[in-house]
Formats: C-alpha cells, structure tokens, sequence
C-alpha cells in the first residue's frame, strides 16, 4: 500500500479576492513505503505547498491526501498524529531553533509525542549521532553554533520524532558545498538505516541525481511526472524547456549523442558515467 | 489565517483624491475635523457631510469600505446615541415608559452626535484609503519639520515609522512560517488552558526576536554601506510638489468652512 496518496489535490490561495492563484493543480500521486524521493521543479512551482499539504498544514481546497491509509482531515484531532507519522524540516530549519541547550531543542518534538524521558533521550543521542552533533554540544545554546551545526540541530529535531516519512524542504540551501554533501550524506544514511520514506525538495539535479530512488517533478503547479531518475532524465528536452537543469554529467552525454556517440545508456550520476566509460574504453581496447 | 490581516488599509486608485499632495490631504482632513466641530446646527453639518461624500465619491472608493471603516466604531456609536438619547431632558417629551423618557432635544442631540461621529470616521479613513503608508509618513516629517528647530528628532521618528510599516507584512509571513514549522514539530497551539496556550507561544517568539534582531542588525548595516546617516542634507527621488489641483482642493475647503460658519450664523 502507498504510505503517501493524493486524489485531486488542488490548493488555491486566496480564493475569492484579487490575488487569487491556484498553487497546486490537480495532483494524483503515489509513494510506497521506502522510497527516497527527490522533489524537483523551480521557484512557484508548487514543491513548498505540495509537501505541506502532506502533514495536513494546508486544508486542500479540493481533493483528498492519504497517509498511510488514512485520509487527513477527517478527523481533526488526529491531525496531531499526522504531523508525528509526516517529518516535516522547513526550509532554513535553524530558523525554528528556540530552546536553551541543543539537548532541549531536539527534544521538544519527542515531549510533545509524549513520550518518556528515557525514550527522548534514546532518540537524542541516535538522531545527534547520526546528523553528526557531538554530545560535548549538547549544552551549548543553539544560538552559539555554526550555521550547518545548527541546521543539523534543527533537522535532528525533527528526525528524532522518528516519522515514517521525513520531508526536507531544501535541506541544503544555503550551505557551502562541503556541507551541503555532509547532510545529503547525512540524510541518505538516515534513509537507508530506517528504511522509511523520505521526501527531498532541492533545486540542485545532482544532488537530486545521486540520492533518489525516484524523481517527482512539479511543473507549473501541476505534477509533470514521477519516476525513477533514468526516465525522468531521458526526457531532459522537455525538463530544460521547463526551466529546469538536468545533472550536468547528463548533459555532457546528451553532446555526445548530438556528436554521435552512442552510450546506449541514460547517465546521471559522475560514478556511473565513469564505469561505463571505462567499460566501454576497456571493450574499444580489446577491439582494436 | 494570520495573511488575512491587512495593517494599513490603502485602497490603491488613480483618482483626483489620490493624486493630491498627502501634505495637502493631512491639512484638508485637519480643516475638515475643524469643521464638523464648529459646525453646531443640522445645516452646519449638513454642509460638512456633503463634504466628506463628495470626496468620497472623487475617491472610487467603493461604498462598502466606507461601511467597512465605520462598523469597528459601532458600538462606541451606539452607546453615544443612547446616553444622548436618554439623558439629555431638554424640550418636549416624545415617550415616557417607567424611568425612561425621550424628549425632543435628546433626540436631536443623538441624531446630530451621531452623525458628526460617522462624518468624522468616513473623513478620516478617507485619508488612510486614499494614501499610502509611505507617503502619509513622509507628509508626517515634511509638515513637522518646522519642529526641528526646537530639537524634535523629526526625520528620525519619520524614517522609524516607516521601516515599522515596511516590516509589518514581513514579521507577518516569518510568523507563520515558524507557527507552521513548530506545529510540525507537534506543537499545539490551539488547544489548553490559558497558561498552557501562553506557554505555547514561547517556541514561537523567541525565534521570532531573534530573527528580527537580525533583521534590524543586516538592515542598520546595509544603510550603513550606503553612507545613511540622518536626515541632514538628504534629498529625495520623489519629491513632494503641490499642484494646481492641491491649491484647487485647499481653496474648496475654505469655501466649505466659511459655508458651514455662514450657515450656522443665519439659519
């Protein structure tokens, strides 16, 4: 069964005034349990309200979203339940960050599940280890942290909830190259220890390319597809009409084709293109 | 929602009113409020509110925002029509039911009250529908300026005002954005006693300060950059310039005022 389903999902903001716009168009869509999925589309697109229809932050204006099952707002008071099942790491988390110590911050999800201090500390130090935050911070204030540190902070805050399905909206916005690969790194362990679901909102194809299982494209408040990364990327005519990038690896290989040369294959990521061509050199050599 | 707050309520237009020099529209609506308290007879009035609806309907404001700037104010209205109503006892009695009575004087006291409150609401939102909050704070310091010379740190007050407004709609979006990101971290904040909801507002604000001081720390310092240094020797890219229209406006005005003393005096 899919753990996140939308029917007809429309969301208009305001509605009935002069600024009304229609910020998500008719959305069907179905993620299984265990899917590392990278949200793509540009800036208005519909990625941001998209994903906050799916913790039930935003009533759709028609349409109807199910997690795991179950359909959002129909019960009101289960809607806090939700937001423990959905994660959901906003766009420049630190932001959020409020508590005294760091230990204090990471736990206010947990507290609000009610759940027993032993428990909260269990999952303090797991989510801290694995974001890499060292428990010689834990009683520093949030406020005296580097940017990543307190970015990483913020995301643990909410990984430590543990939710079956954890969103990032742009987890690495903002963050020099060396750390935006620490936390993708970071997350994409995360995924493959917990083995749940994990939505990823970025503009960069790469980091898109080299992490997803699946690639779910927002066009003009509207789906545009969702797939695996090999077929998305096969049609990047039509992803670079829409203003978005392919990885540039990819476009390095769609010039070749242009030239005429023929891998035969879609290439997304650095490391596949490398043992291709050093398949196909090592055949060309044995060839000649 | 909290996006449904609007702070100021500029109606933006392209009408005669909205063209005067704000300086202009501050002094018209200064005369004006002179006018309806001088004016102390039905006629008097009268004169006034043909005034204020004539400017009303210069504006193209549509009817219902004028209804709209009224309806906060009704129950201040209300209770001024009643006490009027009931305790002033001058004339002849209209109605007598146990201790109340209703005479004709405090009849015409409620009406003329009433109808001076309501004129008084409609000229004075007119001023906030027809301006902008940027051109009012700027007609604000250019009117004071003559109190610079006795120290009152005019452009200072003038330019605190209007960052204050720049910033409403952005402390706005940053406040939801934190209530929406806390209460995917469960917080609750709908339900619970008074204390609890309080309490539930710490995770909110102390985010919220922080940002803002980082916010006046990153704007102090791009003024900086940009060599700000107070209002001395400053000049503007829009300048205020009165137009025929303006003196056109003034002069209506004073026609009016005279009118309303006139009227008083001989009817």
């Amino acid at each position: 069964m899919a753990i996140i389903k939308t029917e007809n999902l429309t969301y208009v903001y305001g509605e009935g005034t002069p600024f009304r716009k229609v910020a998500v168009d008719n959305v069907n869509l179905e993620i299984e349990e265990g899917e590392l999925v990278g949200v793509i589309g540009h800036t208005g697109s519909g990625k941001s309200t998209l994903i906050q229809h799916l913790n039930g932050l935003l009533k759709p204006t028609e349409g109807k979203v199910f997690i795991d099952g179950e359909e959002l707002w129909e019960d009101k008071k289960k809607l806090r339940d939700i937001r423990f099942k959905v994660g959901l790491v906003f766009q420049y988390p630190e932001y959020q960050l409020f508590e005294e110590t760091v230990y204090k911050d990471i736990a206010f999800g947990p507290k609000n599940m009610g759940l027993s201090d032993e428990e909260i500390d269990k999952r303090i130090r797991e989510t801290a280890r694995m974001v890499g935050i060292k428990e010689e911070l834990f009683e520093k204030s949030p406020f005296e942290l580097s940017g990543g540190q307190k970015r990483r902070v913020a995301i643990a805050g909410v990984m430590a909830m543990e939710p079956k399905v954890l969103i990032l909206d742009e987890p690495a916005s903002g963050l020099d190259p060396r750390g935006r690969d620490k936390i993708l790194g970071q997350i994409r362990e995360y995924h493959e220890e917990k083995k749940n679901t994990v939505l990823l909102v970025s503009h960069s194809m790469e980091d898109v390319a080299k992490n997803a299982s699946k690639i779910l494209v927002m066009n003009k408040a509207g789906l545009y597809c969702y797939d695996t990364p090999v077929n998305v990327f096969s049609k990047s005519q039509e992803l670079m009409e829409m203003g978005l990038s392919v990885p540039q690896i990819t476009r390095v290989f769609k010039r070749l084709e242009a030239c005429g040369i023929n891998v035969g294959e879609e290439v997304y990521t650095v490391d596949f293109a490398k043992k291709l061509m050093m398949k196909l050199l090592s055949k060309n050599n044995l060839e000649a | 929602m909290l996006k449904d707050i609007t702070i100021g309520q500029y109606f933006p237009g392209k009408s005669v009113v909205h063209r005067l020099d704000p300086r202009i529209k501050i002094i018209i609506t200064i005369a004006f409020i002179v006018m309806l308290f001088v004016a102390d007879s039905f006629y008097g009035i009268g004169i006034g509110v043909v005034f204020v609806l004539g400017s009303f309907l210069l504006s193209g404001i549509p009817f219902k925002m004028m209804l709209k700037s009224i309806k906060p104010l009704l129950p201040i209205l209300i209770f001024t029509g009643l006490l009027n109503l009931f305790f002033i006892s001058t004339g002849d009695v209209l109605f007598e039911w146990k201790f109340l009575r209703i005479t004709t004087g405090g009849a015409t006291t409620a009406a003329f009250m009433i109808i001076r409150i309501v004129a008084l609401i409609i000229g004075s939102s007119l001023l906030t529908y027809t301006t902008s909050p940027i051109a009012l704070t700027d007609a604000i310091e250019r009117l004071l300026s003559p109190l610079k010379k006795i120290k009152v740190p005019v452009h200072e007050l003038a330019m605190m005002m209007t960052i204050a407004l720049r910033f409403i709609p952005t402390l706005i979006e940053e406040t939801d954005k934190i209530m929406s990101a806390q209460k995917a971290r469960g917080a609750d904040l709908e339900t619970g006693s008074f204390m609890q909801r309080a309490k539930a507002l710490v995770p909110i604000l102390i985010p919220l300060f922080v940002s803002s001081f980082r916010r006046a720390e990153d704007l102090a310092l791009a003024m900086e950059c940009r060599c700000y240094h107070g209002g001395e020797g400053r000049t503007r890219l829009k300048q205020l310039r009165t137009a025929p229209r303006d003196y056109v406006a003034l002069f209506t005005t004073a026609l009016f005022i005279v009118l309303v003393v006139l009227a008083d005096k001989m009817l």
